[in-house]
C-alpha cells in the first residue's frame, strides 16, 4: 500500500500535465480530470479503511526513514477529511463541466482544478511543515488563477486582496518554519512533537500563537476573516463552491493538527473558545446584513468555522470528535448550498434576493434541494448539522462552558433566520420573468451533494464512532509519533 | 541564527509591511517581495546554531559543510514566490489596462458605506454583479 | 521599452550573455544531484536568459529562441516529474526513490545517470515554461501598446 499514499498527490499532478499536453481537446481533458479526481477518491477511501484498521497509512518518500526524508501520513483524521473533500471535488467538477460548457470556455480550467486537488491532498497527508507549505501554495496558486477565470475589474480587485492577504500569511508561515527549525532542528511533525516536549514553554507558546495566526488567516477565523466575504462571491459558482467547501477547512484541519500535536495542553483553551464565539457571532451578523445569496453564504462560512474551532477549543476527545463531525458535515453542506445558489443565479441571472422570487412554483426541484441543506446548516433535526451541533453542545455543557454554548445556540437561531431570508426571497413571492433552465448536469451534481449530506445524517452513528476514534488519536500525540517514527 | 541577519530580516519585514499597506499595486507587489525575502533570509539563518554563519561552519573544522536542508527549502520558497509574483504582476498589468490606474479600489462594503453617508438614508444595497461587470 | 530597443550595444551584450547563460543552466541541471544546482536553479537561470532575449529583441526574439508554447513546456515538465516518481516504483523502489545507472562512454569516461535526473528535468521544464509564460503575458507588445494608448 505504500504506493497509494504518494499517488493521491502524484496522480492529479500527472493529470494536470496531461491536460496541458493534449491541448484543446475538451472531451479528453474532461476525461482526464474526472478520472484523476475519481482516482484520488478511491485512494482516499482505501486509505481511510487502512488507517482505521492500522491506525495510519505512512509512506516515506525516496526511501529515506522518518525524521530525515519526506513523510506522508494518512491517519484517521486526514483520511476522513480527504475522503469528504475529494467527494466534493468530483461533484463540483461535474457541475463545472455542465456550467462552464455553456459559458465561456477556459482551456486551463481542468489543469488548475487538478493542481488544486493535488494541493489539497498534499496539505492533508503531509507529515512535515515544509511540505505543508508546498501543499498550501499549490492549492492557493491554483485558487488564485481559478478566481480570475473572468477578468473584469471587480474580479481583479477581489483576487488582488485575496492574493495579497494569503501571501502575507505565507510569508509568516515561512517565518514559523524558520523559527521552528532553529529551535528544534527538524520539521517532521512527529519529530517536532517529541522535540517540543522539552522546549521552553514561552518559546513554544510564541510559536503556537504565530502558527495560529498563519492558519487563522487561511481558515478565516476572527479577527482575520475579512478577506473571505469580499473575494469568494466574485468567482464563478463551481469555483466559489469548492473554495467555500474546502480551502478554509484545510486551514482548520491544520490548526487542529498543529494545536493538538505540537502545542497541546491539558485543559480547554479559553483563547480558542473566545475566538470560536467571536467568529460565529461576527460571521452570522455579517450574513444577516447581506442581500445576495453568495454573499450571505460567504459570511456563513466564517460563522461555521467558529463551531469547528469551538470543538478544538475543548481539547477533549468528545470535543475534537464533534469538530471532525462538524468539518465533515460542513464541507458537504456548504458546497451544496453554493451549488444551489449557483443554480438560482444560472436560472435568474442574478443572486440578489430582492430581484428574484417565486422560484418554488417554477423550479420546485431547487427548493427541494435547498431546504435540507439550509436546515442542516442551522442545525435543525434530523439533518447532519444537528448531529454535529448536538455533540458540540453536550461537550460544552459537560465541561461547564456555558457562555460558548449559549453563544452557539444564539448563532444557530440567527443562521436559521438568515436561511429563511433566502427562502423567502428566492422561493416565495412574486414570480419574476421566465428564466433559463440550468443545465441538467448542474442539477444532478447538486442533487448528489444533497444526497450525500442526507447520508451524513443517516449514518451519523458510525461516523461519530469513526470521528471519536480519530479524535482519540489526536488527543494523544504519542499515537501519531509512534506511527510515524516507530512503524516506519 | 546571527543577530545581523535577524536585524536585516526585521528591516525587510518592516519595509515590506509598510509597502503592502499602500494603495498602489506596484508598491504592494514590491512590499510582498521584500517580505518574502525577509522570510527566506530567516530560513537561511535557521540552519546553524546561535551566532554561527549560515553558509559554512564558524571554524570550518567542527562543521565542514552547511546544513543543506534550509538551502533546499529556501530554493523552493524562492521559486514559489517567483511564480506568485509573476502572477501578481500580470494581474496588476491587467488592472492597469482595465481601469487606467494602479490603485486598489474600495471594496463593495466600503462603497456602500460611503454612499450611505452621502445620501444620509438607507440606500438599496449594491448588487455584486453590477460591480463585477 | 522602445527606447531600449535598437541599441546595438545592448543587443550585442545580450546575445553574448544569454547563450552562455542557457548552457550554464543546463550545466546546473545536470550537476544538480551531488553539487549545487538542480532543476530549480537551472530553470531560473534559463528564465533569466529568456528575459534578456526579450529585453534585447522583444517577443519575436523570444519566439525564435523557444518556438514552443509555454503551456507545452509546463505540461511536459509536470508529466515528466510525476511519471519519474511512478517509474521508480515500477523498478521496485519506493516512490521517488533514486536509482542509478553507471556505464562508461568511450572518450568521456565513467558516466553515472541518476533517476532523480528525470524529476529534475521535469522541474526545469516547469520553471522555464513559467518564465516563458511570464514573458509572454507581460511582454506582449500589444499589451504594452494598449497600455500606452489608454
Amino acid at each position: 500500500m505504500t504506493w497509494l499514499l504518494p499517488s493521491v498527490v502524484a496522480v492529479p499532478v500527472l493529470g494536470a500535465g496531461l491536460t496541458v499536453l493534449i491541448g484543446r481537446r475538451l472531451r479528453l481533458q474532461r476525461a482526464i480530470a474526472l478520472s484523476g479526481v475519481a482516482f484520488v477518491l478511491v485512494a482516499a477511501v482505501l486509505l481511510l479503511i487502512e488507517a482505521d484498521s492500522n491506525g495510519a497509512a505512512v509512506a516515506q518518500l525516496g526511501g529515506w526513514p522518518a525524521p530525515f526524508g519526506i513523510t506522508l501520513v494518512a491517519d484517521r483524521f486526514a483520511g476522513i477529511v480527504l475522503t469528504v473533500s475529494t467527494a466534493m471535488l468530483i461533484a463540483v467538477l461535474v457541475y463545472a463541466m455542465a456550467q462552464l460548457g455553456r459559458d465561456a470556455l477556459d482551456w486551463w480550467f481542468h489543469t488548475k482544478y487538478l493542481i488544486l486537488t493535488a494541493g489539497v491532498a498534499l496539505s492533508l497527508v503531509t507529515g512535515d511543515l515544509f511540505n505543508l507549505f508546498v501543499g498550501f501554495e499549490m492549492m492557493l496558486i491554483a485558487s488564485y488563477v481559478l478566481l480570475t477565470v473572468k477578468t473584469g475589474p471587480g474580479e481583479v480587485r477581489a483576487t488582488m486582496s485575496y492574493v495579497v492577504i494569503n501571501l502575507v500569511a505565507s510569508a509568516l508561515f515561512l517565518v514559523v518554519i524558520a523559527f521552528t527549525y532553529t529551535v528544534a532542528g527538524t520539521l517532521n511533525l512527529a519529530d517536532l512533537a517529541v522535540a517540543f516536549q522539552t522546549l521552553d514553554p514561552a518559546v513554544r507558546s510564541a510559536l503556537g500563537l504565530l502558527t495560529l495566526v498563519v492558519f487563522g488567516i487561511k481558515a478565516a477565523i476572527f479577527p482575520l476573516f475579512m478577506w473571505l466575504p469580499d473575494s469568494y462571491p466574485t468567482a464563478p459558482t463551481p469555483v466559489t463552491a469548492i473554495f467555500a467547501g474546502l480551502l478554509t477547512k484545510v486551514g482548520v484541519f491544520v490548526i487542529i493538527r498543529t494545536q493538538t500535536l505540537l502545542f497541546s495542553q491539558d485543559e480547554p483553551s479559553t483563547l480558542l473558545l473566545f475566538i470560536a464565539g467571536a467568529t460565529m457571532t461576527v460571521g452570522v451578523l455579517g450574513a444577516i446584513a447581506q442581500n445576495d445569496i453568495k454573499r450571505i453564504l460567504s459570511f456563513h462560512i466564517v460563522s461555521q468555522i467558529g463551531y469547528m474551532v469551538m470543538g478544538l477549543g475543548f481539547l477533549t476527545v468528545a470535543g475534537l470528535a464533534a469538530a471532525i463531525l462538524y468539518i465533515t458535515h460542513h464541507i458537504v453542506v456548504k458546497t451544496g448550498l453554493f451549488l444551489v445558489g449557483g443554480l438560482v443565479e444560472a436560472e435568474e441571472g442574478t443572486g440578489a434576493l430582492d430581484r428574484i422570487g417565486g422560484l418554488l412554483h417554477r423550479r420546485p426541484i431547487i427548493a427541494v434541494m435547498f431546504l435540507p441543506l439550509a436546515l442542516s446548516l442551522a442545525g435543525i433535526p434530523p439533518f447532519s448539522g444537528f448531529v454535529a451541533k448536538l455533540a458540540l453542545l453536550q461537550e460544552g455543557l459537560a465541561l461547564d462552558r456555558g457562555i460558548i454554548v449559549a453563544v452557539s445556540l444564539a448563532v444557530s437561531l440567527l443562521t436559521l433566520f438568515s436561511m429563511t431570508k433566502i427562502w423567502g426571497g428566492v422561493f416565495w413571492g412574486e414570480t419574476t420573468e421566465p428564466s433559463v433552465p440550468a443545465a441538467r448536469g448542474m442539477t444532478v451534481a447538486t442533487g448528489s451533494v444533497v444526497a450525500l449530506s442526507l447520508g451524513v445524517a443517516l449514518f451519523a452513528g458510525p461516523l461519530a464512532d469513526l470521528a471519536t476514534r480519530a479524535a482519540a488519536d489526536l488527543v494523544d500525540p504519542a499515537v501519531y509519533t509512534g506511527l510515524v517514527l516507530g512503524g516506519g | 541564527m546571527s543577530l545581523a541577519g535577524l536585524l536585516i530580516a526585521a528591516v525587510l519585514f518592516a519595509v515590506g509591511t509598510y509597502l503592502v499597506l499602500q494603495r498602489m499595486l506596484s508598491r504592494v507587489i514590491i512590499g510582498l517581495g521584500l517580505m518574502s525575502h525577509g522570510a527566506n533570509l530567516l530560513i537561511m539563518l535557521s540552519g546553524p546554531g546561535p551566532a554561527q554563519p549560515p553558509v559554512i561552519g564558524a571554524d570550518g573544522g567542527g562543521l565542514p559543510v552547511a546544513d543543506p536542508l534550509p538551502q533546499a527549502m529556501v530554493l523552493t520558497a524562492i521559486v514559489i514566490t517567483f511564480g506568485i509574483t509573476a502572477f501578481l504582476l500580470a494581474l496588476a498589468l491587467r488592472s492597469y489596462v482595465l481601469t487606467g490606474s494602479d490603485a486598489v479600489e474600495d471594496d463593495i462594503e466600503d462603497r456602500r458605506i460611503s454612499r450611505a453617508k452621502h445620501t444620509a438614508e438607507v440606500t438599496p444595497p449594491l448588487e455584486v454583479h453590477e460591480v463585477a461587470e | 521599452m522602445s527606447s531600449l530597443r535598437g541599441s546595438a550595444i545592448l543587443e550585442a551584450g545580450v546575445i553574448t550573455v544569454s547563450g552562455p547563460l542557457l548552457v550554464f543552466s543546463v550545466y546546473l541541471l545536470f550537476a544538480g544531484h551531488n553539487q549545487p544546482g538542480g532543476g530549480f536553479a537551472g530553470g531560473l537561470v534559463a528564465g533569466i536568459a529568456l528575459l534578456l532575449a526579450w529585453v534585447a529583441g522583444g517577443m519575436e526574439t523570444v519566439r525564435r529562441v523557444v518556438p514552443i508554447r509555454a503551456g507545452v513546456l509546463l505540461g511536459f515538465g509536470l508529466t515528466l516529474a510525476a511519471i519519474s516518481g511512478f517509474a521508480s516504483m515500477f523498478a521496485g523502489l519506493g516512490f521517488l526513490e533514486s536509482g542509478y545507472l553507471e556505464f562508461s562512454v568511450p572518450g568521456v569516461g565513467k558516466v553515472k545517470v541518476v533517476s532523480a535526473l528525470a524529476f529534475d528535468m521535469g522541474v526545469y521544464l516547469v520553471i522555464v515554461g513559467m518564465a516563458l509564460g511570464l514573458v509572454r503575458v507581460l511582454g506582449e507588445d500589444e499589451t504594452l501598446d494598449a497600455e500606452a494608448a489608454s
